[in-house]
């Protein structure tokens, strides 16, 4: 996973509660099994007016021009605004890898879906949460500005407009220093690999049922 | 004092960082179920790492999700699934994971061939590459979906990095009307709460109306309850649970069934436990319920009409109203009983068990579907599930209704395969999702229980399963 640096990032604003991770990546692309790709066909049901299918030469396409993303000066995008409950429904890691792909690195939104907020985490996409005030204020301003950017801080956990303003956002510690440190969690769990074997003999004399 | 939830999670913590309880804790995985769609860029990980699986007997792999419900003599003709399944296979036949390839009559989709191999046991942790994973909750299990650098973590090491969640008990109290099934109360919970109402949360389904469920429901309403947002839902063990279990492959017999019977009897909450959050419904309220829109929250009941947009105050749920209404087809204030629709779909791990086939059986008996119904799919859940239902005759009652009787997977839920709607069809489906695209581009999904279901491929329309003469 790479390092989570400070960067400013162009603004979009996906203007709708409730984005399922079947709209961010419907599922005739979930039969791939490679981990990259997916950016092409983000969002693909609303993003074009054909529909899509996997080994579809993307030039051929036929865009929606109404879709936010397909507004050119949404080109270069790195950070989505969002409403409540962004990435509802299916576990498919796909739709952060799909969101990765396209260009993204930050999600911001008033709540995620349990899962998808977890999965993020996983690649090195930040979803942050802010409240929905804050929310509509950066909402406003990102329709309203052409080439609208926020800076994200990690290591401060700030959000910050092109005025300075700043939004403060929580993450956890662990979360926090993977991120940073690009830490691959598999390693991380594998330190403790003495433990884990430790806890299964204690399970097997207790439960042997289990094993 | 403690929650069933607590009770599991203390069960299975390896390591935890520090004192404070919300920080971030080594869980311990006892069954993990993997399925073609979810593992494949694991197993690759998992390769590429030079890493092997930590515990093999803990796996159990079947393909449900691209599998075809028609003929299987041919294989499956789409190359892009077949690879999928290919992979899985080559995957768990390398490794040497216990794998029901495609031919197996033990095959299915991997909610229902859990618990009905045993496979799934009380007290467990159990994970799977699949948001439905809460299902297996309904053991007194604490079971959730994982993402795929998630399934090779618990690959690699048999655990996952997680923190613990909030409580919530949802008490229904009362009895159920006759044709209210398990199914309208998911629905019915998760219009009051909401599609996020979870968020955060562990769920625990309790009340005596939740008691009285079959093992088959208290399935139906685990499997929901990602669909209010939470990543587990759960149900204490009792007799129904233990019944269940017994003399399944994968349970314990003899000696250790005793020992583990009079452990799994000690998973229910403490009288006095605390919950961050309670809810109760009462159970003599809920009626049958349908979907209008593009979100399992968009639920109304079967004697009501499509809600109008205009009555809604908040702004971002007027527009998502409105555009629900539109990609739906419909008008506001339209009574649901004048919808008619074009397919029926009764399956999905929702709702593919023997139960829910009698159900739906149970009302096709002795009818047609109607003029309308350009068709109506029967999916069992698994090829013992298709089995005993052909033992019971009731694939005869399906066919002689009209209704094509399928091979077992996961089929039009989420329309992998060949199963799907046409753009601006119009389906009755026992599944659990009604996304936008969800069961095939532009298709347009309503969710109810496989009686309601049935019902409507009689019907040609939602009509009231309470009111029909059966």
């Amino acid at each position: 996973m790479e390092k989570f640096d400070t960067f400013t990032g162009l603004v979009a604003p996906m203007d709708r509660a409730n984005v399922d991770t079947d709209a961010i990546i419907p599922k005739q692309f979930l039969k791939s099994i490679k981990r990259s790709g997916f950016g092409q066909n983000l969002f693909d049901e609303w993003r074009y007016w054909d529909h899509g299918e996997p080994g579809m030469d993307a030039a051929q396409r036929q865009p929606n021009p109404d879709f936010v993303l397909n507004q050119p000066r949404y080109r270069g995008v790195q950070i989505l605004l969002a409403r409540a409950n962004f990435g509802c429904g299916s576990s498919r890691e796909h739709a952060p890898w799909a969101l990765q792909d396209y260009g993204f690195r930050v999600i911001i939104a008033p709540s995620f879906a349990d899962i998808f907020f977890n999965n993020c985490f996983k690649i090195g996409l930040l979803p942050i949460i802010l409240d929905t005030s804050a929310l509509d204020r950066l909402f406003d301003a990102a329709k309203s500005t052409e080439g609208y950017r926020l800076t994200v801080d990690l290591q401060q956990q700030t959000v910050t407009t092109p005025y300075n303003e700043s939004f403060t956002f929580e993450i956890d510690t662990f979360r926090k220093h993977c991120l940073l440190n690009g830490l691959d969690e598999v390693g991380l769990t594998l330190q403790h690999a003495e433990k884990i074997k430790q806890f299964e003999i204690n399970r097997h004399n207790e439960q042997p049922w289990l094993f | 004092m403690q929650t069933l939830y607590d009770k599991l999670w203390n069960q299975h913590v390896v390591h935890i960082e520090s004192d404070d309880p919300s920080s971030m804790a080594l869980i311990y995985i006892d069954r993990h179920l993997v399925h073609e769609v979810t593992s494949p860029q694991a197993f690759e990980s998992l390769k590429l790492a030079g890493r092997k699986p930590w515990r093999l007997n803990s796996i159990l792999a079947v393909a449900d999700h691209n599998v075809p419900t028609t003929d299987r003599s041919q294989g499956i003709h789409d190359p892009i699934s077949r690879l999928q399944v290919d992979t899985l296979d080559q995957n768990c036949d390398e490794l040497g994971i216990t794998e029901f390839k495609m031919n197996d009559l033990r095959q299915g989709i991997v909610h229902v061939i859990g618990p009905e191999q045993g496979a799934t046991l009380p007290g467990m942790t159990v994970v799977c590459g699949d948001s439905h994973t809460s299902t297996h909750g309904a053991f007194g299990c604490l079971a959730f979906g994982i993402g795929t650098s998630e399934v090779e973590h618990v690959l690699a090491t048999q655990c996952l990095l997680m923190k613990k969640s909030k409580s919530m008990r949802i008490s229904v109290e009362g009895r159920l009307g006759l044709g209210v099934a398990a199914k309208d109360i998911a629905l019915a919970i998760i219009g009051e709460i909401g599609t996020a109402g979870g968020t955060g949360y562990a769920i625990e389904f309790s009340g005596n109306a939740i008691r009285a469920l079959s093992m088959e429901g208290r399935m139906t309403l685990c499997n929901m309850a990602i669909e209010a947002g939470a990543r587990a839902g759960m149900v204490a063990v009792d007799d129904t649970t233990i019944d269940y279990i017994k003399g399944r492959p994968f349970a314990p017999q003899g000696e250790l069934w005793d020992r583990a019977a009079a452990y799994w009897r000690t998973l229910h909450s403490d009288d006095g436990a605390v919950f961050d959050r309670t809810v109760s419904l009462d159970a003599a309220h809920i009626k049958p319920q349908v979907t209008w829109g593009t979100s399992p929250e968009m639920v109304t009941t079967i004697d009501s009409v499509v809600p109008d947009p205009a009555l809604e105050n908040d702004d971002v749920k007027r527009h998502d109203m409105q555009q629900a209404l539109n990609y739906m087809g419909l008008q506001a204030n339209t009574p649901i009983a004048q919808i008619s629709i074009d397919k029926v779909f009764i399956g999905s791990c929702t709702n593919s068990r023997i139960e829910d086939l009698r159900a739906a059986a149970q009302v096709a008996k002795g009818k047609h579907i109607a003029a309308n119904i350009k068709l109506a799919l029967v999916v069992p859940g698994s090829g013992l599930v298709k089995k005993q239902a052909e033992q019971e005759g009731l694939d005869r009652v399906f066919r002689a209704a009209g209704f094509e009787w399928r091979e077992p997977g996961c089929s039009m839920c989420l329309a992998m395969n060949d199963d799907r709607l046409l753009p601006g069809e119009r389906c009755a489906s026992t599944s659990n999702r009604n996304f936008e695209g969800r069961q095939g581009p532009g298709g347009r999904t309503h969710l109810v229980s496989p009686a309601m279901a049935a019902a409507a491929a009689i019907a040609g329309h939602f009509v009231d399963v309470r009111k029909l003469d059966t």
